[in-house]
């Protein structure tokens, strides 16, 4: 028996029948805020104190940055579990490059860039033109780039590098204006940030209209942007009573703005999309699956890399344990922000989100002082949680 | 006559429907009693009350079974009582033997240990019951669908059956296979099984039906009585549409204009089975403005024929040129195709046709982005346009196109299917099955999307298993058997019985697909 089609349009109905369609994209934002309010109360202010929020850019823009890549993978209905064993094996090339070999640094990002992306390429290749699962071939490059960098490196940590290379990760951009404390820069990127963000929203606003979509309700609207913006404001003012903002900040959203338009905007974003939905119908529909794939992974292993290059700049050293497991964090950073594992869905925004989730929680546990066999119970408890959600909405809906 | 089951005034409502309206059913003791409607009628949902998946107390109405009021709470609670349902969808485990299968929640075991030689025991007696000669140990996998629903049927009987329902039982089986399933239906029958079957095919009801009710738009058309009075066809399909066989298919002037497509002794091999020739030799053409059919039984290779021209997406060593316009064209992958000016509708739109997750408009614009973007981007605005245009055109009943396509009906689903192809902006459009698995209504409404497309200058070709949909239809009609175009009809010569003899005379004549001779 065919149902009749169900009537799901938002228009007409009452606030809370909209909150309840919408609840994992404010849920996301609550969740963040909740646990960053958490944290600023029991660390007594620790947490939202400058130097810490420098800190918490710097810890987790590895994460963020492989999180971008990620989610298109999960997107594409794979996984890539190699991330953190590719991102230790460029770190450590990176060293061997600089230290042993005495390459400028402008040659050595290039040529890194390129590795992870070959090494990502090597991994499509078995996984889009031999249908090997992705698990099994990423699990195998696991294996491989962890013994490669241990090879790589001797068992030894080799640093430290120039300065030039450092100021990948721990460089500030100069204060334009000259203000010192708070840093001009700072604040000027602040203000347009806020004002871009306002002006996207609205004019986003006018086209849903225009074409009758779901439409948020104003209270919602304003709302959200306040608490945004004011957020958003508040870190970058919090940063410029420190050093300013860090290069690794603009990196981050840079990409993180390149990539959210690519998926949402861009006919090869909406393919990826199509490939994870349904790929017999993708390809029936005469979208290159096959090739869609490859890319994916050697986008990921490029991102990786970069990863390798930042995480390398931070410590100033290459050790044989860097990335060590980090896979997971930036797997769980992407399922926190509602991507599904069968593929299909997920957005960039909300991989970057899930990956605050997760470096706030380290951050102020650490703070706090919890031991590192607590933060791995809750940090896999809120993971699930956040997956239950998800399922539990869906099946309700 | 007493009766074994009675479904008294049975109502179920979903969201928004009325599924089944005050239906009612009478199933006397030791009788097979046939159910008819089209798609969507309300027979699956009339077999879910009746097997408790939709539980006492979310549908109105009383089911006495046996003469005791019947309150199933679940699907074990019917089958407790002997009320089995085989659906349409075979529900065995592939690599699994026969026996393993037929006890699979019901095993016999000592403390959970297997007790192996009384299974295979029982399972031979159960063999021998419903015909079938395969060694008990044979993995499902290795067996054909015909043989697979006799496993079925030997399953139900291993749990004592008193009332057998089967959910369009040789939907996919050949004339012998569904000439022996009838058969041991008959042979039940004789041994006091009673049996509800649910079936489209007409003949097949005549053959073993006591008795028939036709429902219709969720409520009891009529009930007829074989043994009283004699069933025609025609009286059945009367009763199932609700209006004469006459007006079922729009009608539509034969206007062919010059030659769109021609194929060439096309020739595809299985995919991975390389000595068996899948296609052979096949060759056919569409000119502008004609709807041509393709008949053939299920597994004639009708859907492999079209598939493999279409972006050479099945098969394997493909030989054959396609012309578009009296020119060659490269039909190698589905975007040369597209490319080419054609599109492929396809017969599976769950799993082939659309991304269910997704939204109306993203599917309707996934063929053609290019042509709701620029260098690369997007225009959203530009895409809702587009896809509401096609929502209007086509009568998508939706309120928006930014709903998924999950929740609409299939008819709906079909249209959207429809649109993303005409988006794409073919000349010549191959649509297998299109009205396959959807209401009478929506049908119509299919007929004279096709007849539009025809008016408009395109090539039609249309797969289809339903004769009267094809001869009401086409301008001219292939009849596909065993991997070859073995016939050509024009509208004015084409029947059931001619196409039939067709097809009979070609098995006789040629050897068998998949012989490996």
């Amino acid at each position: 028996m065919e149902l009749a089609d169900k009537n799901t349009d938002g228009a007409g109905k009452s606030l809370g029948a909209y909150l309840a369609g919408h609840l994992r994209d404010y849920g996301l934002l609550v969740a963040l805020i909740a646990i960053m309010l958490f944290f600023q109360v029991v660390t007594g202010g620790t947490l939202l104190k400058p130097v810490n929020i420098t800190n918490l850019f710097l810890q987790n823009s590895y994460i963020i940055i492989m999180a971008l890549g990620m989610l298109i993978v999960i997107v594409a209905g794979h996984i890539d579990l190699s991330v953190g064993s590719v991102m230790g094996f460029i770190g450590a090339l990176a060293a061997v490059m600089m230290v042993n070999w005495d390459w400028p640094v402008w040659m050595t990002i290039p040529v890194c860039l390129v590795a992870g992306a070959a090494i990502g390429a090597w991994h499509g290749y078995w996984v889009a033109y031999w249908r090997i699962p992705a698990f099994i071939v990423t699990l195998a490059g696991m294996l491989v780039f962890r013994g490669l960098s241990l090879w790589l490196l001797e068992g030894q940590s080799i640093g430290p590098f120039e300065r030039s290379f450092q100021a990948l990760s721990t460089g500030f951009i100069p204060d334009i204006i000259g203000m010192k404390r708070p840093n001009g820069t700072a604040l000027i990127a602040g203000a347009l940030a806020v004002i871009l963000i306002v002006w996207m929203g609205l004019n986003q606003r006018a086209r849903n209209r225009k074409y009758g979509m779901d439409d948020e309700p104003t209270m919602f609207f304003v709302a959200r942007n306040v608490i945004v913006c004011g957020a958003l404001f508040y870190v970058m003012y919090k940063l410029a009573w420190f050093r300013g903002l860090p290069n690794v900040l603009i990196s981050m959203v840079v990409l993180t703005v390149v990539y959210a338009f690519i998926t949402e905007n861009t006919t090869l974003g909406r393919r990826i999309y199509a490939l994870g939905g349904n790929e017999k119908a993708a390809k029936l529909s005469g979208i290159k699956t096959e090739k869609l794939t490859f890319l994916a992974f050697v986008n990921m292993g490029m991102l990786a890399a970069l990863a390798g290059l930042i995480f390398a700049a931070r410590l100033n050293t290459a050790t044989p344990k860097a990335g060590f497991a980090v896979e997971l964090d930036v797997i769980a950073a992407v399922f926190i922000g509602g991507a599904s594992m069968s593929g299909g869905s997920g957005k960039i925004i909300g991989a970057v989100v899930g990956a605050f989730i997760m470096g706030v929680l380290n951050n102020g546990m650490s703070i706090m002082g919890i031991g590192i066999d607590y933060q791995q119970v809750i940090k896999g408890l809120v993971l699930l949680a956040a997956v239950f959600f998800d399922v539990y909405q869906k099946n309700k809906g | 006559m007493t009766s074994l089951l009675e479904m008294r005034s049975i109502t179920k409502e979903f969201p928004g429907v009325k599924a089944l309206d005050n239906v009612n059913l009478t199933v006397g003791t030791g009788e097979i009693h046939a159910i008819c409607g089209e798609n969507g009628a309300g027979k699956s949902t009339l077999m879910k009350v009746l097997s408790g998946v939709y539980p006492a107390g979310t549908y109105d109405g009383e089911i006495h079974y046996d003469g005791k009021l019947a309150q199933f709470s679940d699907i074990n609670d019917s089958e407790d009582l002997g009320i089995i349902i085989i659906h349409q969808e075979l529900a065995l485990v592939p690599l699994l033997s026969i026996a393993e299968n037929i006890f699979l929640g019901n095993e016999r075991a000592k403390n959970g240990v297997m007790d192996w030689r009384e299974t295979f025991r029982l399972t031979e007696d159960l063999l021998k019951k419903v015909g079938l000669s395969e060694n008990p140990g044979t993995l499902i996998d290795s067996l054909g669908v015909g043989k697979q629903q006799l496993v079925e049927i030997a399953k139900a009987l291993s749990k004592d059956v008193k009332l057998l329902i089967l959910d369009e039982p040789t939907a996919a089986l050949s004339e012998h296979d569904s000439q022996a399933l009838l058969d041991l239906m008959l042979e039940l029958k004789a041994q006091g099984v009673t049996q509800i079957i649910i079936s489209h095919k007409l003949n097949e009801v005549r053959r073993v039906a006591d008795s028939v009710t036709v429902i219709r738009d969720g409520s009891t058309v009529s009930t007829m009585d074989a043994r009283k009075e004699e069933i025609t066809e025609d009286r059945i399909v009367r009763d199932m549409v609700g209006r004469d066989m006459s007006d079922r298919y729009p009608p539509r002037p034969h206007r062919a204009g010059e030659m769109l497509m021609e194929v060439e002794d096309w020739n595809v091999w299985h995919p991975e089975h390389a000595d068996r020739q899948v296609i052979r030799n096949a060759s056919f053409n569409v000119r502008a403005g004609e709807v041509v059919g393709i008949a053939g039984l299920m597994g004639s290779g009708r859907t492999e024929l079209v598939m493999s021209i279409f972006g050479k997406s099945y098969g394997k060593n493909i030989s054959g040129s396609v012309k578009m316009h009296g020119q060659p064209v490269d039909v190698s992958t589905v975007g040369k195709s597209i490319g080419a000016g054609l599109a492929y509708v396809t017969e599976d739109r769950k799993s082939l046709g659309l991304i269910l997750e997704e939204t109306i408009q993203k599917n309707v614009t996934l063929a053609n982005l290019p042509g709701v973007s620029k260098s690369g981007v997007i225009s959203q605005g530009e895409e809702t346009r587009v896809s509401e245009e096609y929502r209007q055109a086509m009568n998508i009943r939706t309120p928006s196109v930014f709903q998924k396509v999950m929740n609409l009906s299939g008819g709906n689903q079909q249209k959207v299917v429809l649109s993303k192809w005409l988006f794409s902006g073919p000349e010549v459009l191959i649509l297998d099955e299109p009205t396959r698995g959807i209401d009478v209504g929506a049908k119509f409404e299919i007929y004279n999307i096709i007849n539009d497309l025809s008016e408009q200058g395109k090539g039609v070709v249309m797969i289809s298993s339903e004769m009267p949909e094809l001869l009401g239809m086409c301008d001219r009609i292939y009849v596909m058997n065993e991997g070859a175009l073995v016939g050509e009809l024009t509208a004015a010569e084409a029947s059931q019985e001619k196409i039939m003899s067709m097809i009979v005379t070609d098995v006789v004549d040629e050897p068998a697909l998949g012989g490996a001779e």
